[in-house]
């Protein structure tokens, strides 16, 4: 099987985008994707160049890198200035600045920060390393959540003390149901998050359908994938329905992954996060539960400077669907992935980035 | 983050397995798929295995894709070219 091929088919995304013109919708309808891999997907194969000019895509607070907020950075930052830690993230997130600095100013200042592609990786070099103090900046959904609640077992079990987490673990669903009671929310279709979906299962988004009327798609991340997704969609605004359908068949069932739920919630309880964008989000958030806070660097005592957030960045707007990338004055100017201002644009899954990336007119910087 | 393209697992050693993609191949954890077995294609995310792909269902989209570009010319042109 090559499925990879036919699920990059160009002229089939084509075929499906014709079909979902045929639809002739009367009314203009914008459809939101949460996780960043579409954003950069979408992005990428120009999804929107092919779709008639009443289907508007916006990205809501879908890349964790961009809804992760000041503070955290400003308290990972501290812990950064610590002589014997070594912080460990995932690459994105050193360059995202905080209130005044980020994780590459400190690492360009001595401090020992380390990009991993794995928890697990990190753990091995925690293993290797006991003279050092590790904090992983556990940043992402459900999906990096089960990595880090396993990896946290794995340490547990083979009783390694110098591995710890520093949770800014968010939960999507909460966020979803915030962004739709808004009043100003418009959104008329939704791309769920695929692997999200993977861990959850898509029974934990139904209400969205049936609270909100918001008709809902999991889909998968090729373009194939994502074109089928929104004639699914706008199929159910054609026939005026509001319900939850699977795209990603091959991959998402409805009960999710139930023993990385399982792990999640034996590792984790659900906390108050903050999320940018949005503010604090009551139980959107994971900590380590306190049977386990020798892993938690949550509890060690360190000064963080006050949280400043720059007035001119309106990453926030983006996040909750509010504007286009574009909108934002420093869009492209002041604020170029060499040069990011805000979260957004550092990130390769952040709205900004993407677009600054691919739309045209920005071709080849 | 999400790198959703499914690999395929060539061996297991307790929870650690290899992947192999297009001739490239990787250590990952097998911790959150413990039913995953050799020749499985399994989505990874940050070095964790996540899900099995079902291959059936995957064949099913894949033959409703194949009627879609049936009724075009050839249906080989890649976007990835
Ligand atoms: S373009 Fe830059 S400054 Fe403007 S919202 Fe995006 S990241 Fe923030």
């Amino acid at each position: 099987m090559e499925p990879l091929t036919y699920f990059r088919d160009a002229h089939v995304v084509r075929q499906i985008a014709r079909e979902t013109a045929h639809l002739h919708l009367s009314q203009p309808v914008q459809l939101m994707e949460v996780c960043g891999g579409h954003t950069a997907a979408i992005y990428r194969y120009a999804l929107h160049d092919l779709l008639p000019p009443e289907i508007k895509l916006i990205s809501g607070p879908g890349c964790p890198v961009c809804v992760t907020s000041n503070d955290f950075i400003d308290r990972a930052i501290s812990l950064a200035m610590l002589p014997d830690v070594t912080i460990a993230t995932f690459g994105d997130l050193i360059r995202v600045p905080g209130s005044t600095r980020s994780l590459a100013d400190m690492r360009a200042r001595g401090a020992d920060v380390r990009v991993f592609y794995s928890p697990a990786d990190a753990l091995e070099w925690a293993k290797a390393h006991s003279e050092r103090t590790l904090v992983f900046l556990g940043i992402g959904f459900e999906t990096t959540a089960c990595t880090l609640a396993a990896t946290i077992a794995e340490a547990l079990r083979n009783k390694v003390e110098n591995f710890s987490l520093l949770s800014a673990l968010k939960t999507m669903p909460e966020a979803l149901r915030v962004l739709f009671t808004a009043p100003d929310a418009q959104v008329d279709g939704l791309i769920l998050p695929g692997h999200v979906t993977t861990i959850v299962g898509w029974h934990a988004f139904e209400f969205i359908a049936r609270e909100f009327s918001i008709p809902c798609v999991v889909s998968g991340f090729e373009p194939v994938d994502l074109m089928e997704t929104i004639l699914m969609l706008c199929r159910q605004v054609a026939e005026k329905r509001a319900s939850i359908e699977n795209q990603y068949r091959r991959v998402v069932q409805k009960q999710g992954n139930v023993r990385a739920q399982e792990l999640i919630r034996e590792m984790f309880e659900p906390c108050d996060m903050s999320w940018r964008g949005f503010g604090v989000i009551p139980e959107s958030g994971l900590k380590l539960r306190s049977s386990y806070s020798q892993w938690d660097a949550e509890n060690v005592s360190v000064e963080v400077e006050p949280t400043q957030e720059d007035a001119a960045c309106r990453c926030g707007d983006v996040l909750r669907g509010r504007i286009h990338p574009t909108q934002c004055a420093l869009f492209g100017t002041v604020c170029t992935p060499d040069t990011p201002r805000g979260a957004c644009m550092v990130s390769a899954e952040g709205a900004c980035s993407a677009v600054y990336q691919f739309s045209s007119g920005h071709h080849g910087q | 983050m999400c790198l959703a393209i499914p690999m395929k697992l060539l061996e297991v050693q307790g929870v650690r397995g290899t992947v192999e993609l297009g001739g490239v191949r990787k250590e990952i954890m097998l911790t959150l798929t413990p039913d995953a077995r050799i020749g499985d294609y399994v989505i990874i995310h940050a070095g964790y295995a996540i899900e099995i792909l079902d291959e059936e269902k995957a064949q099913e989209t894949l033959d409703l894709l194949r009627e879609i570009s049936e009724e075009s010319t050839d249906g080989t042109a890649n976007l990835l070219s």
